[in-house]
């Protein structure tokens, strides 16, 4: 029987289901001591004096520590080496750390935090991306505030779009989002005289905290011994965010010598973490009479925030995909990363394509609404199919399932019998259907491709149970039950009795970051390299056993077979262990290659893509302007599902986070401060938002993936707020060209013709 | 001041201050962990416990509240080491993903069957609309507490 591609339950859900998995906050050490941070109340400005004598003297706060204490570098460090652990003279974002409070408990921590006396001098912040752009602006990066530019080149868009029978121009504005994973932020360190630290949290990128550590305790990588501990959702927000949150708690912990643990609040969470990049989206795009997209003109300018973080790869994604996925001859995009005084934004399940998908999946509705084309038609005559070439000249293999996407979302949410040409509706409330075409490239890409590796360790006992580890983590996702599947599948043991280890970054080498969507593909075939060298020797045994050659051999469940007998798994176990054969085993796997022209702005930047279309239906309330979505049908290329059942959650619980995106999900600020960084102000979908959404898999393969499997985790949030607003146009005849569509925008933009296209 | 209740059907005493959140009380005093903190501010639902029969949040009830009163987290589910029927049903459902909204889920759950043995949807998303979950998407909760129900009423 086949393990992988049936729906087994997730092996790591047992213990979660009864309460018993243990999180970071659940860590309880001998001694241990919490920590507390002091944050800026504003958006920039000069540290003129820090005064921690009354902090020092509260009862049971051991140390408060600043930028001066750091016996290594104050740097967290990333894509640039630009952020400080601790600031130093000038603070630049509301929340950004100031300094350090160890205490006994958390009530003394957190009373020394507020006895801490910073004394400021308040400067000018640079709030407004665009703004910041000006010749004159104030300075925060470099000579233009711009953090990375990245630009796609092909063909001679001006002409094209003079030639074009049509050219829609449209500029979009997107909006902040909070990943709102369940577990904030959390981490706890503990140094040892001995000369090491030892860190556990929660993490996507184990390497990433141990570099961070390593560089502000001044330590070799090997003195850095970081474990994961079970994460409670990570999204991208715990992607770079931790590497901080793990410098604080191993400074903490080396100037204190007591194990430290810092959990972060929520208001503290939201206030400080990464988010999406807001952006500012301007579009222009040129159709011929069929339809048919011949140009594609596009800026995108996403606001970066303080410090560079992650902001140019984000950029980097969002650029490679900002032509869409579809032919066209004739592309000119330039993006930039700009520096201004609010927090950094980073990774965010989409990884900027969220923000452009919205802008182009609208530029081609409003082309077939002009066009009088169905919006479906629409893009299935532009969509990319097995042999095109994409916007940046990358030739697509056979595993393209746009076409299957569209089809299957038109044919499943009965469009063809139900899509009415927009603005004929009436009445009060109104229903419409919107649709989007989606593409997501799978992997770091050429701009990551440095990091784009993974390592793992497989370890079958004498009687029949495996372990396992890989140096990306589960954060939700269902990392550890897919390894565990292959496993089960490649070496016949049982998957009941298959153990995950956590990430360790002395036992396993660097792996790079757990992101983009890599995982599956990048540990599933480093945990397949580790099986293929245990199921030789299991082989070899069986051979003996049988005396058959090792060719006529299969492995199944339980047992390998041969041409005339059978031996079961715990006969062959044992033969290994008087034959001493190694039944552990490491395993190596590096993405295939993949470039980039920074100077033609063109190359083939991913090793793959995965495809997807949805269909949201919506209610509205052209009284109130209340969207209330009514069912969505969500369509994925996952190459090859190993856990239908798994991508089935991957797509539910993606699409609702891309439905808050469009919907309700915003941070507000004023004069750069924020102003609803609490979980009653800053809303997301609860159970009663839900619509039924509806998981199609496509299937096409891929090559290079573990039995066919491609990564797709990131893209069900991609297309749901562009088929969200194409939507609420198809209802109302209204196009908001800015998320997300709460009541009050559409209010405005069905009651005020300006606001209107 | 002495605080008497009773957690997962055993006695508790305490000498304790009674404006301590109950929350604290069971994670530090009791080491229920099962008991999660995602808001502090009665938001998330991750630290649900059932007070009396009713689903409550822990970090909005003051332990000098429960005076005598019977409590029941995730860890008093289990039993023998069998997983209650609604943790089973969790886990077959795959309502887990990153499985910190699940103890506060279950409670919620249990509640709602103590006191509807046969919901309806709409019964389910009313009883679980104080819980956030940003993995799941929800669908496979409310599929849970339906396989659940119909487990309890076999
Ligand atoms: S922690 Fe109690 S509701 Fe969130
Ligand atoms: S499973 Fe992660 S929040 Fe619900």
């Amino acid at each position: 029987m086949a393990i992988v591609g049936t729906s087994v339950h997730r092996n790591d859900a047992w213990a979660k289901a009864r309460g018993a998995a243990k999180f970071t906050g659940d860590i309880r050490l001998p001694g241990m001591v919490e920590v507390a941070v002091v944050r800026s109340p504003h958006a920039r400005a000069r540290i003129l004096e820090i005064d921690t004598s009354r902090a020092s003297q509260i009862n049971g706060v051991l140390g408060v520590f600043t930028a001066r204490d750091i016996p290594g570098k104050n740097l967290v460090p990333l894509v640039f080496q630009d952020m400080p652990a601790l600031a130093m003279d000038e603070v630049r974002y509301h929340g950004e750390a100031v300094a350090l409070v160890v205490g006994d408990t958390r009530e003394a921590a957190w009373a020394g935090a507020r006895a801490v006396d910073v004394k400021y001098r308040v400067m000018d912040a640079i709030l407004d991306p665009i703004k910041a752009l000006d010749k004159d602006a104030d300075k925060l990066h470099g000579n233009d505030n711009v953090f990375r530019r990245w630009t796609v080149k092909k063909g001679n868009v001006d002409k094209a779009l003079q030639n074009a029978h049509l050219v829609v121009k449209g500029t979009y504005h997107t909006p902040y989002q909070e990943h709102l994973y369940l577990e904030p932020q959390s981490m706890v360190a503990w140094w040892s005289d001995e000369g090491y630290i030892e860190v556990h949290g929660s993490m996507q990128c184990p390497f990433y905290v141990r570099d961070a550590v390593a560089a502000v305790l001044g330590l070799d990588l090997s003195s850095v011994h970081v474990i994961q501990a079970t994460t409670g959702g990570g999204f991208g927000g715990k992607e770079d965010v931790p590497s901080t949150i793990a410098a604080h708690a191993a400074l903490a912990s080396f100037l204190t010598g007591r194990p430290a643990r810092l959990v972060l609040s929520r208001d503290e969470d939201i206030l400080v973490t990464s988010k999406r990049h807001p952006a500012v989206i301007e579009y222009e795009s040129g159709f011929d009479e069929q339809g048919r997209l011949l140009g594609v003109k596009a800026r995108y300018v996403m606001d970066a925030g303080a410090y560079a973080t992650l902001s140019p790869i984000v950029l980097w994604r969002g650029t490679m995909h900002a032509a869409g996925p579809y032919r066209v001859e004739h592309v000119d995009i330039e993006a930039l990363a700009v520096a201004t005084n609010k927090v950094p934004c980073g990774a965010y399940r989409g990884f900027g394509e969220p923000q452009i998908h919205f802008a182009f999946e609208s530029q081609m509705d409003i082309a077939a609404d002009k066009l009088g084309i169905d919006p479906i038609e629409m893009r299935l005559k532009n969509a990319l199919e097995p042999g095109d070439t994409t916007a940046t000249g990358q030739v697509l293999k056979k595993d393209v399932g746009l076409v299957q996407a569209l089809n299957a979302v038109r044919e499943a949410s009965s469009w063809d019998s139900r899509f009415e040409t927009p603005g004929r509706k009436q009445g009060t409330v109104r229903r419409g259907l919107g649709v989007s075409a989606v593409y997501y490239g799978v992997g770091l890409g050429a701009a990551g491709q440095a990091l784009d590796r993974a390592g793992a360790f497989v370890q079958v006992m004498y009687d029949g149970s495996a372990v396992f580890a890989v140096g990306t983590v589960e954060m939700g996702q269902g990392m550890v039950s897919q390894l565990s599947q292959v496993i089960a599948q490649e070496l016949g043991v049982s998957i009941e009795r298959v153990r995950a280890l956590p990430p360790d970054t002395n036992l396993l080498p660097d792996s790079g970051p757990t992101v983009a969507s890599r995982t599956t593909v990048m540990s599933g075939n480093a945990v397949l390299n580790a099986c293929a060298r245990i199921k030789q020797q299991l082989l070899e045994a069986t051979a003996g056993i049988l005396n058959e050659p090792v060719d006529a051999l299969t492995i199944e469940p339980g047992r390998v077979t041969g041409k005339n007998g059978a031996a079961t798994l715990d006969e062959v176990l044992h033969r290994c262990f008087l034959e001493r054969r190694d039944l552990a085993s490491t395993g190596w796997f590096k993405s295939p290659e993949t470039t980039w022209d920074e100077k033609k702005g063109q190359g083939s930047p991913y090793m793959t893509f995965a495809w997807a279309a949805n269909v949201v239906e919506v209610e509205v309330d052209t009284e109130t302007g209340v969207v209330t979505p009514i069912e969505i049908w969500a369509a994925h290329d996952v190459g090859k599902a190993i856990n239908p059942a798994q991508v089935r959650g991957q797509i539910i619980g993606g699409s609702l986070q891309g439905l808050g995106y469009g919907l309700m999900e915003e941070i507000i600020h004023k004069d750069g401060l924020m102003q609803n960084n609490r979980l009653s102000q800053y809303i997301v979908p609860t159970i009663g938002d839900a619509p039924k959404i509806n998981a199609i898999i496509i299937e096409t393969g891929f090559e290079h993936g573990p039995y066919g499997a491609k990564g797709f985790g990131e893209q069900p949030l991609i297309g749901i707020a562009p088929a969200l607003a194409n939507a609420v146009y198809n209802a109302t005849g209204k196009r908001v060209k800015t998320l997300p569509i709460t009541p009050e925008r559409l209010f405005a933009a069905l009651h005020d013709d300006k606001t209107v296209d | 001041m002495r605080i008497e209740f009773e957690v997962n059907n055993r006695p508790v005493v305490l000498d304790t201050e009674p404006d301590r959140r109950l929350l604290d009380v069971l994670r530090d005093d009791l080491g229920l962990l099962s008991v999660k903190e995602g808001c502090s501010e009665g938001e998330c639902g991750a630290c649900t416990v059932i007070l009396n029969g009713r689903a409550v949040l822990s970090c909005l009830t003051m332990v000098g509240q429960v005076q005598g009163g019977r409590i029941l987290t995730s860890e008093g589910l289990v039993k023998d080491g069998e997983l209650h029927p609604i943790q089973k049903a969790f886990v077959e459902a795959g309502a887990v993903q990153c499985g910190f909204c699940t103890p506060g889920f279950v409670m919620s759950s249990y509640a709602l069957l103590q006191r509807n043995p046969n919901p309806d949807e709409d019964a389910i998303k009313q009883a679980l609309s104080g819980n956030i979950c940003r993995c799941t998407g929800y669908a496979q909760l409310i599929e849970a507490v339906q396989a659940a129900a119909k487990a309890n009423n076999e």
